[in-house]
């Protein structure tokens, strides 16, 4: 019901049905406002339920909103905002709402207590997951994704501020007023829809006036100053190392396409002052889950805040003095108090209204809504007819923050609750109701205080004025549990009640965290954030022993639900990895050729032509553009690394295997580099521009690594070496030109002309290409006349346009990866499928390029036991029987009589190919004694493939074993 | 976590790469031995509480640093480049 018509409305559905909310209110409220008091039904007995709470801590009222793949399930309806056509449906009930078939678990529960599945579904194993599971999983749970792909957009951002004040309640808006008007940069973040906390929701004065004609007073001011941001709808999740927090907020407004719902944010502070406040928690006693029966908090907020009554007659059963005033604003707003039940024989109540002292409530009644409650009193029974009742069994202070880096909680008797523990978090005070402060006079000035303090460090000198407001006490015996017939419910969100955590007792499961998750208390969505405290304290006393002792579980981050799309924001499919496209990308792409993968590169698999059906005789074809006339490839995604100092070549002798101190200028070599444990770490070759310039190429694959391991190198092991590194990958675009035409093609677009002479076979250079300042390097990866031809990058998609054109008129053409893998295969030059980070200089038969003249990375190690000799499997070369005889990577190589088992596996294969020019099936792999047993036949399986072939060992050089074509 | 890089000032923990301890720094000489080696390769303290270990500011500056910082706690204490630890 609403206590005033509204000024303007919007129209939602819940389960269908048309509702009317005033915009700024939750769901929650709009629903009460229409009467409506089932929203849900629970988790594991799908009992009837109601909203409880008015904020993020609500148990009961999840919902789904939207249908199809941009539903959303287990939204809390009371931090949902009402918005016009906004669809929210309940969940967790069949066929509806009101007659849910799965509600028969809750005539079952006898049998459903904590632990039941553990008993019950031991046996047999096997159905456990076939049967058992998936059953229970459907019976139980609250709302289901749609298990479709969703296409809302989400945010990620990061901030940084001088002071992070968490909650804008009294003490959170005085902090900020008083560190922003000294000049810190202030960011005051709230999870709800507007700021003010308590002072909204309560009738309380500050200053003189109503609470929130002070905080419109102060949010002006904090807007005024331009040191300060407000973020409302932003909930800090998280207390992180070095003072970063991170915060969840919803974006208001209405659902548009591409407009993000929920942006991550991560805020850096050097100082936070947490002004949380404090959650009300329930009392148990017997089936006190019924709709309408609510938090007394929370019916003041629907009557303060939003003008809506929970309900006609209101009951209200604390065991505070704070519950009184709900009675007091029932009655200020003009609705009926049916009785206020105080647990206490000593209460000190006044009121036009039926009080109970020293009284309980037993019993409630009403299916799908409360009806009435009876009470225990002057030791009868007496039965009061309601439809809401407001219950308080105390505050606990939201701590959980200050939990969050290891911190415990301190247990403060007086007010029968945990307090932060000082300094649990480094640069985090707290100040106002977290603290266990509760009166609004204190909490404002704990907040300046805070805010004092926190400022100081910064060295700021804050001046303080604090507004005189209500400074109420509290005072508070503590009621746990109610005794009576029926359960009496601690966890509502897990279905969890007083007799399951005395079982987990009875049981030994006697720690906090054994209780934890033995009854799954405090494991639902909401954490247990009303539950933790009640649940402990029934498990201290089913234990003899106090709260403090008992202690609590551990609170980790987030506080509230966040999504994983909010979290992974950005990173959905293209957003996953950076692209990095070579210069001729777009001419590739314009040949239509496939594109793969290489690291974050993407290069051409190969060039397609009219006619050819499959890849491998587009392959096949490339493969013979580059044996027999010429071919092109772009290289440019090996990493190129400037080396430059009077100590160049020492660090090349330093991090490479053999030697390049004696390396002429004007020549390349190729160089193996180890990792310090004697593996290969990568390979390739290196340049000499000068006497103390080099350009040294690594793996597309090992570029970032071979970088971090040169720097690594210089700064760490030796920065007695005067040289510099620099990465000019993407400075230079590469192209491999190869084939007995190369040389022919390479002077159609140079500006001099080529000749064996001045450029034999491992040469370099500068040149100059089409008037373009170029590098050359007559270096060859497919084993013929080949070239490397660099130019800036700027000028690469031409310079591949010019070389693939001019190719072709000489009957060659581009080739793309399956070719330039083919050709290397044909020669035995390895790639990371063969060092592969276990094999090492021995293994590749290059032990004798570790010079035994000076120390390398690597080389002691190297030497080591176990990694040299007969047991090692080395690198050969395998032939297979002919064309029809495929052969598969990662088999495993047998002897041929034996069994194909793990034991009797001698080695394995790593590249495989067709070879054209062979007309055959190749392979690398490692074999143990490999290089002693060329000639002989061996078997290879693919146990996954379920493929055996019988192999020839041979070297691993199946093609022009001299090397005659490169250097011809 | 964040790490005051000399050179770029405080800075988050994505921008860095972690090596490991800061024992890497003394590389035992080649004819050190097979011990002294194992040592250096693979045995490693795990403490609960101050330790040293390299990072490499990768996605800034480049350089690597020691960091000190306090496996309990997770404070960073203090951050050095490695080539003046060396020196």
């Amino acid at each position: 019901m609403r206590l005033h018509a509204p000024e303007n409305t919007v129209t939602f559905t819940f389960d269908g049905r048309k509702i009317k909310g005033v915009p700024g209110e939750p769901v929650s409220a709009a629903l009460l406002a229409n009467d409506i008091k089932l929203v849900a039904r629970s988790f594991k007995y799908h009992r009837p339920r109601g909203v409880m709470s008015a904020g993020s801590e609500e148990q009961n009222a999840l919902v789904t909103i939207g249908h199809g793949a941009q539903a959303e399930p287990n939204v809390r309806a009371t931090t949902l905002e009402v918005s016009e056509g906004l669809e929210v449906s309940s969940q967790n009930a069949w066929p509806s709402l009101r007659y849910d078939m799965m509600a028969v678990n809750d005539l079952a529960s006898p049998f459903l207590a904590a632990g039941f599945y553990y008993k019950t579904f031991m046996w047999p194993r096997s159905f456990w997951e076939k049967l058992y599971e998936p059953v229970i999983r459907r019976a139980a749970g609250l709302g289901a994704l749609s298990g479709e792909t969703n296409p809302d957009t989400y945010e990620k951002a990061f901030a940084f501020c001088d002071v992070l004040v968490i909650g804008a309640g009294p003490a959170g808006l005085m902090a900020a007023l008083t560190a922003g008007r000294a000049g810190a940069d202030v960011i005051i973040a709230d999870e709800d829809t507007a700021m003010g906390g308590r002072l909204l929701r309560e009738q309380e004065q500050v200053d003189g006036k109503p609470g929130a004609d002070w905080v419109a007073a102060a949010l002006a001011e904090l807007d005024a100053l331009p040191n300060v941001r407000r973020m409302t709808r932003t909930t800090v999740t998280g207390a992180y190392d070095q003072g970063t927090y991170g915060a969840l907020e919803r974006i208001a407004g209405p659902r548009v396409p591409g407009k993000p719902l929920e942006c991550f944010w991560r805020i850096v502070a050097k100082r936070a002052i947490l002004c949380a406040g404090a959650l009300e928690r329930p009392i148990a006693f017997p089936n006190n889950d019924r709709p309408g029966i609510m938090m007394a908090s929370a019916v003041r907020a629907y009557v303060n805040r939003w003008g809506v009554a929970p309900g006609t007659r209101v009951a209200i059963f604390g065991n505070n003095d704070d519950a009184h005033r709900t009675a007091r604003d029932l009655v200020a707003a003009g609705i009926k108090v049916a009785a206020l039940i105080d647990s206490r024989d000593d209460a000190d109540v006044e009121g036009d209204f039926p009080i109970y002292t020293g009284a309980k409530v037993i019993a409630t009644k009403g299916r799908h809504a409360l009806q009435s409650i009876t009470i225990r009193h002057n030791g009868g029974t007496r039965v009061i007819r309601t439809d809401c009742l407001a219950m308080s069994g105390g505050w606990n202070p939201t701590v959980h923050l200050t939990c969050h880096m290891n911190g415990r909680p301190t247990w403060r008797e007086d007010i029968a609750s945990f307090v932060p523990t000082p300094e649990s978090i480094p640069g985090m005070v707290t100040a106002g109701a977290c603290n266990g402060t509760f009166s609004t006079a204190a909490c404002l000035a704990e907040g300046a205080k805070a805010a004092v303090e926190v400022a100081g460090g910064l060295g700021l000198k804050p001046e303080v004025t604090v507004p005189a407001a209500d400074d109420a006490s509290y005072a508070i015996t503590p009621l746990w549990a109610v005794p009576g017939k029926g359960r009496k419910w601690i966890d509502f969100q897990n279905d969890v009640h007083v007799k399951d955590i005395k079982l987990a007792a009875q049981e030994n499961f006697r720690s906090v965290e054994h209780m934890k998750r033995y009854t799954t208390q405090g494991m639902a969505p909401d954490q247990g954030k009303s539950s933790n405290v009640v649940a402990l304290a029934v498990l201290a006393d089913a234990t003899g022993r106090g709260i403090p002792e008992t202690g609590t579980t551990t609170f980790r981050p987030p506080y509230v639900p966040v999504s994983i799309a909010a979290m992974g924001a950005g990173s959905q499919g293209k957003g996953f990895a950076p692209e990095r496209f070579t210069t001729s990308h777009r001419a590739s792409i314009a040949r239509d050729a496939p594109m793969i993968e290489a690291g974050l590169w993407y290069r051409p698999s190969y060039f397609p032509q009219k006619g050819e059906t499959h890849w491998q005789q587009s392959c096949d074809r490339e493969v013979g553009y580059v044996r027999n006339a010429v071919g092109v490839c772009d290289v440019s995604t090996l990493g190129k690394i400037d080396i430059q100092g009077p100590d160049a070549a020492a660090l090349l002798d330093f991090v490479y295997t053999n030697t390049f101190s004696t390396l002429k200028v004007g020549r390349v070599r190729y160089g193996l580099m180890l990792r310090e444990d004697g593996h290969v770490m990568d390979d390739g070759t290196t340049a000499r521009l000068g006497e103390q310039h080099f350009v040294m190429t690594t793996t597309t694959a090992a570029a970032g690594l071979v970088m971090r391991h040169l720097e690594f190198v210089l700064q760490v092991l030796r920065p007695d070496l005067d040289a510099k590194v620099i990465s000019v990958t993407e400075q230079w675009a590469q192209f491999a030109v190869a084939g007995p035409q190369a040389r022919a093609l390479l002077n159609t677009v140079l500006d001099q002309e080529l000749d064996d002479e001045s450029w034999p076979f491992m040469a370099c250079g500068e040149v100059g290409v089409a008037g373009v300042p170029g590098r050359l390097f007559r270096i060859s990866f497919s084993g013929e006349h080949a070239y490397e031809v660099a130019v800036p990058s700027r000028y690469g998609e031409s310079l591949f346009r010019m070389l693939t054109a001019q190719a072709e008129v000489m009957g060659g053409g581009p080739y793309g990866m399956e070719a330039l893998n083919v050709l290397r295969i044909e020669k035995g030059f390895i790639t990371h499928a063969e060092i592969h980070g276990r094999t090492t200089a021995f293994d590749i038969g290059m032990a004798r390029m570790i010079s035994t003249k000076k120390d390398c990375i690597g080389k002691a190690s190297a030497a080591r036991p176990g990694l040299l000799g007969e047991s090692r499997q080395q690198l050969v070369g395998l032939r297979g029987k002919g064309r029809d005889h495929a052969l598969t990577a990662g088999a495993h190589l047998f002897e041929t009589q034996a069994a194909e088992t793990r034991v009797n596996s001698q080695g394995y294969t790593t590249s495989v190919c067709f070879s054209p020019t062979l007309e055959t099936h190749l392979a690398l792999g490692f074999l143990e004694n490999g290089r002693a047993r060329h000639g002989e036949v061996i078997k290879l399986r693919d146990h996954l493939r379920d493929i055996t072939e019988e192999v020839e060992v041979c070297d691993p050089v199946f093609f022009d074993p001299t090397g005659g074509r490169a250097r011809g | 976590m964040r790490i005051i890089c000399p050179n770029c000032g405080e800075r988050d923990r994505r921008e860095f790469y972690y090596q490991g301890d800061a024992l890497a720094l003394d590389r035992p000489a080649e004819d050190a031995g097979l011990e002294a080696w194992d040592d250096y390769l693979h045995n490693r303290d795990n403490p609960a509480g101050d330790t040293r270990d390299l990072w490499f500011h990768e996605a800034g500056c480049g350089a690597w640093l020691v960091v000190e910082r306090n496996t309990m706690t997770h404070a960073v204490h203090k951050a050095t480049l490695a080539e003046k630890v060396k020196a």
